[in-house]
């Protein structure tokens, strides 16, 4: 029999909580000794799949595999696998030592061999002679540490640790970072670790995995990740950016801003339109001169500790964010330069938003649940199953959600430098995709409605 | 003068006054009655002769000890029978209709006569002698919900995540059971145990309709004694009764603290 080079294997993985798809055909393989993490917003499944490869879950659909075995039904008991709690669950009825030994104690290791192992343990977390100290008594940090020496002291293949460091404050969170990295390095395990926090993600991993709503966005290193993301939500969710909508006029040159730039991307095709990518520190600040791309006036000025971050309203009607050593206060004319290594070009997953519907009488058309009003089609008759075309820009948003043919959440707001790209979760299950100067939350309920005009119908 | 005194009843304190002077006229005092009483002898002379008589007449401490014993007996059987039901209800996965827990809950509401008339009822009606055994059903009848309930709000209350450390840490079931859920649940369990005990002890209701007044407890001697007029003797055996519940409350007072989980009802 082969073995593979991947000490976890997720295959073809899916999770439903009822109608809810919390993971949607998952592929992910885990090299050993590899520190992953599992980075994504809350609610993107990033906890599901971790808790799935521990056992408190099972698949769906899919399998697991673990060091080759196929460990899909094996309960958690049984599983190679030791982790680490966001909440610490630290056992409140036994102190320090009894804690990290209860594992240890199952298996029925002599005596002597839990006293050396727990006390090394201990060691390797900073928190010798705690030992026999109530686990209540202990901080938070120090509850932290506790558990990760109860998970380590097993002797795991993998380390399973859920935002292990979400409850510490900043400092105790950054010292804590290195440590784990450090323990990381010692141990020579794998480590698989889920946050929400990139800049976390970005110090630890080996490799990221950016997950939102369910699914895998981009696998990469994090200089991959940060550098060449993959589609708008990983840019915006990895580090500061400015995301702009573009043309790739031909190789090498990119419109966008109202300036056609030089780039260094090439492949795209001439005049296709395409998500522009630039980080705040790569965009150079200066006050006005020939040299400048593009000429604006700041209209904020914050202080950041290292930089001045400036938001600068350019002639053309983009607002961009510029990071610098320097400050240009509020009110004053800049210009504002970007080097062509600097900016990133990325595919635009979709240009318009398409469904697939069935004209009901000559000017009705239902997709997404939902019988739309249109504009008499010729040559398609009442039943065909049509393709249905909306443009970003002609859905329109209402705050009353009876308003709306259709009611659905704002799920994902995108600015894009002059407007916001929304992503509207529906009723029915499917996202839509609108463009909007009207300033949305995160989560707000709204009626959606799109005129006759704007629906665009083509026999399948 | 008015200000103040409007002052005195804004006082948050001050509205716990009428139960402070209510606990004390129907509590402290008739306490302190019993202490008096038990201390003198019918001409209100000091003398240790009713706890001297309690200790040579063998009836009277036979009693204690039988009564000592169906107590005992009780609280185990109700212990056997709540912890299971109390776990099961506890538990997600048995997805227990909240119905089925009022209805485990619900003979506490009613009154515990009115609930030992019914038993008694039941088996004139099944036709079973009345008895010992028929105490010990009606007693353990009577306190089950009792062990039941506390058992129940600590298991309920514990956090699942605990539960599946264990499991991470290789524990099977039944080691989750016996190193995690059982010792977390212990305040349930002690409350539980305190909850049936000491009613168990000073009942006497119970033992009258159910051996149809032929098996004495000691709230029965106790009863008897004072109902003939002899209070000072009476007094002494309600003293001896009081200070084993509060021995025994303090020691499982203790065993609380040292938990330091809250849960119990006590």
């Amino acid at each position: 029999m082969q073995k593979s080079n991947y000490i976890i294997e997720v295959q073809n993985v899916s999770k439903h909580f009822g109608d809810k798809i919390a993971l949607d055909n998952i592929n992910l393989n885990v090299k050993k000794g590899e520190f992953v993490t599992i980075l994504g917003p809350s609610g993107c499944g990033k906890t599901t799949l971790l808790r799935l490869i521990a056992g408190f879950q099972t698949t769906s659909e899919g399998q697991i595999k673990i060091s080759g075995n196929e460990i899909t039904q094996t309960p958690p008991h049984l599983r190679p696998v030791n982790t680490v709690f966001q909440k610490y669950a630290l056992f409140p009825h036994l102190n320090v030592f009894d804690n990290i030994a209860f594992g240890l104690k199952l298996k029925k290791t002599p005596e002597p061999v839990i006293e050396k192992k727990v006390k090394s343990a201990l060691k390797m977390v900073g928190m010798t002679d705690y030992e026999y100290r109530d686990v209540d008594s202990l901080s938070g940090g120090q509850q932290q540490r506790v558990a990760i020496a109860r998970a380590i002291v097993n002797e795991p293949e993998v380390l399973l640790l859920d935002e292990p460091l979400a409850a510490l404050d900043l400092k105790m969170r950054k010292d804590m970072q290195m440590e784990l990295k450090e323990m990381h390095q010692k141990l020579g395990i794998t480590f698989v670790y889920v946050t929400h926090d990139q800049e976390e993600a970005l110090t630890l991993s080996d490799t990221i995995v950016v997950m939102s709503e369910g699914r895998i966005q981009q696998i990469g290193t994090p200089m991959d990740i940060y550098n060449e993301p993959i589609n708008s939500f990983v840019a915006d969710f990895i580090g500061e950016s400015n995301i702009l909508n573009g043309t790739m006029v031909k190789d090498e040159k990119v419109a966008f801003a109202g300036h056609e730039f030089d780039c260094v991307d090439k492949g795209f095709g001439e005049n296709v339109p395409v998500d522009v990518v630039i980080r705040p520190e790569d965009i150079y600040i200066f006050d006005p001169q020939d040299a400048a791309q593009l000429n604006g006036v700041v209209t904020s000025c914050i202080f950041k500790g290292v930089h001045f971050e400036m938001l600068v309203q350019t002639d053309q009607g983009y607002e961009l964010m510029v990071q610098d050593y320097h400050s240009f206060e509020a009110g004053r004319r800049v210009g504002l330069l970007v080097k062509p290594f600097d900016i990133h070009v990325m595919k635009k997953e979709r240009t318009c938003n398409t469904f697939e519907g069935e004209m009901i009488d000559a000017n009705h058309v239902e997709f997404l649940g939902e019988k739309f009003e249109c504009l008499p089609q010729d040559g398609i008759e009442s039943g065909d199953k049509v393709n249905v075309e909306v443009d970003f820009k002609n859905v329109i948003l209402q705050d009353n959600e009876e308003d709306g043919v259709l009611s659905g959440d704002v799920n994902f707001i995108l600015y894009k430098g002059n407007h916001y790209h929304l992503t509207v979760g529906t009723d029915y299950g499917e996202d839509i995709y609108v463009d909007t100067n009207d300033v949305w939350d995160n989560g707000d309920c709204v009626g959606i409605t799109i005129s006759p005009e704007h629906i665009r119908i083509n026999k399948l | 003068m008015i200000k103040s005194l409007s002052r005195f009843f804004m006082q948050r304190r001050s509205w716990s006054i009428p139960y402070a002077i209510f606990l004390f006229i129907f509590v402290l005092m008739p306490l302190l009655l019993i202490v008096y009483y038990s201390f003198t002898d019918e001409e209100g002379v000091f003398t240790m002769g009713n706890f001297r008589k309690f200790l040579m007449h063998p009836e009277a401490m036979n009693t204690f000890i039988y009564s000592i014993g169906i107590a005992i007996i009780t609280t185990l059987s109700c212990l056997l029978l709540g912890y299971p039901a109390a776990y099961i209800m506890s538990q997600k996965h048995f997805n227990v209709p909240k119905t089925m827990i009022v209805l485990f809950i619900l003979p506490m509401w009613v009154n515990i006569l009115i609930r030992t008339l019914a038993t008694v009822a039941l088996f004139d009606f099944l036709k079973l002698p009345l008895g010992e055994g028929a105490l010990v059903f009606g007693m353990i009848y009577n306190f089950l919900p009792f062990m039941v309930y506390p058992i129940y709000n600590t298991l309920q209350k514990m956090d699942h995540g605990l539960i599946e450390a264990a499991q991470d840490l290789g524990a099977n079931p039944m080691k989750v059971f016996t190193k995690v859920i059982l010792p977390l649940s212990m305040p349930g369990v002690i409350s539980g145990i305190v909850m049936v005990f000491m009613p168990t002890v000073s009942t006497f209701a119970i033992a009258e309709l159910l051996t149809m007044n032929n098996i004495k407890l000691f709230g029965t001697t106790v009863q008897e004694n004072i109902y003939n007029g002899m209070w000072n003797y009476g007094a002494a055996l309600s003293l001896i009764m009081l200070l084993l519940i509060g021995i025994m409350s303090l020691f499982t007072n203790e065993e609380d603290n040292a938990q330091n989980e809250s849960g119990g009802v006590i």
